[in-house]
């Protein structure tokens, strides 16, 4: 199997995959591919020397980890500090991640459920849906989901909530105690980048008070959850609302402000 | 963003035709720019395309970039693209940023 072969199978089955291409210097072209597969780095390819091989192998396997994107310089034998670079032609090596999509867990088979996993689909999330309704809770009403759970939130965060992370986001629609309060528990015991939580804020101060009783009152708890979720645009719509909740989303994660630019100063893309 | 994960099915379906395919990605980026490094672009040998690398300001020239690597046979290449004063007429991004590309045949 040729080298983009094992890439696309490792891209296909969500394998955590980097290739490291010289996209300037000797050896133009010469490619290297670091995968994890059960914890352990495996790498093919070579980029002409083993010691280069060596060394842009160590810093392939941390970039995929962080899931970085980006260029590094090397000497052709994998020289790697400024002085050993000089004299030296330099090896430009440009490391691409490719870590598996964010995901979106969405609690709660409500209409606004179906808008926000149409726009979290268009952001490259991988979706699930969860309620515990069987006939709510199904791929024939929320066929953009990658994936529909009928199912409690304690068991859904117990055996899977490991899998959550930085870049992933849990958005708990349901407006029913008996239902988000768990849902909320059990986010807040992982390390998810993003829990929002639907409710007016009259909705939003009763499930403060139930929280409340389950032990769940600290200030850096609840400074993590988003609620009412959202930004603040204004608008009435399921879909108005998905993109409130996934630009909530973007402006948290980059911290930037969700003014307009023509409001603030200085360079947009930093 | 369009890495080279969606454009696999695209280049899957050309090169079961058998053409040759040329892929560009945005390697880094100076100023400002639309697109993040690793933002990626395949060219087929009848100049369909697929995926993009800017907001569509210089795509029409990786085009031809690649159409020249494709059939040239030769090793991939760094291309530059961005506004300059003495380069009034060159091809650059409206956001007045430099993007900078490597464009290789897919022969690996």
């Amino acid at each position: 199997m040729s080298l983009y072969e094992q890439f696309r199978a490792h891209v296909r089955a969500q394998t955590p995959v980097a290739l490291a291409t010289i996209v300037e210097g000797p050896g133009v072209g010469a490619k290297l591919m670091v995968t994890r597969i059960d914890g352990d780095e495996v790498v093919s390819g070579s980029l002409g020397h083993p010691d280069l091989d060596r060394v842009v192998a160590r810093d392939t396997a941390g970039e995929l980890e962080a899931g970085r994107t980006g260029v590094r310089h090397y000497g052709p034998e994998g020289q790697a500090t400024p002085e050993d670079l000089v004299d030296t032609p330099t090896v430009v090596v440009f490391i691409e991640s490719f870590s598996p999509p964010p995901q979106m867990w969405v609690f709660g088979a409500v209409d606004f459920t179906a808008a926000l996993g149409r726009v979290a689909k268009v952001l490259g999330y991988r979706v699930t849906v969860c309620d515990a309704r069987e006939i709510f809770a199904t791929k024939r009403r929320f066929p953009m989901a990658d994936e529909v759970m009928v199912t409690w939130p304690t068991p859904m965060f117990e055996s899977r909530g490991h899998t959550l992370g930085p870049r992933d986001a849990v958005c708990i629609l349901t407006h029913d105690p008996k239902f988000d309060v768990p849902a909320v528990q059990g986010a807040l015991a992982t390390n998810v980048g993003y829990i929002g939580v639907m409710g007016s804020r009259k909705t939003h101060t009763k499930r403060l008070e139930r929280l409340a009783e389950v032990g769940v009152s600290s200030p850096e708890q609840l400074s993590r959850l988003m609620s009412p979720i959202g930004l603040d645009l204004g608008g009435r719509t399921p879909e108005e609302t998905a993109i409130a909740i996934c630009a909530e989303i973007i402006a948290r994660r980059t911290g930037h402000t969700a003014s307009s630019l023509k409001t603030t100063s200085g360079s947009i893309h930093s | 963003m369009s890495d080279m994960r969606e454009i696999l099915d695209d280049i899957d379906r050309w090169r079961s035709a058998g053409k040759k395919v040329a892929v560009a990605r945005v390697i880094n980026i100076e100023g400002s720019g639309p697109r993040d490094p690793g933002a990626a672009m395949a060219v087929n040998e009848d100049g369909e395309v697929a995926g993009s690398v800017s907001g569509g300001c210089v795509e029409g020239a990786v085009v031809s970039e690649a159409l020249g690597i494709i059939h040239d046979g030769g090793p991939g290449k760094m291309v530059s693209f961005g506004y300059s004063d003495d380069e009034a007429f060159a091809v650059g991004l409206t956001c007045g940023g430099i993007i900078r590309l490597y464009i290789e045949r897919l022969d690996w």
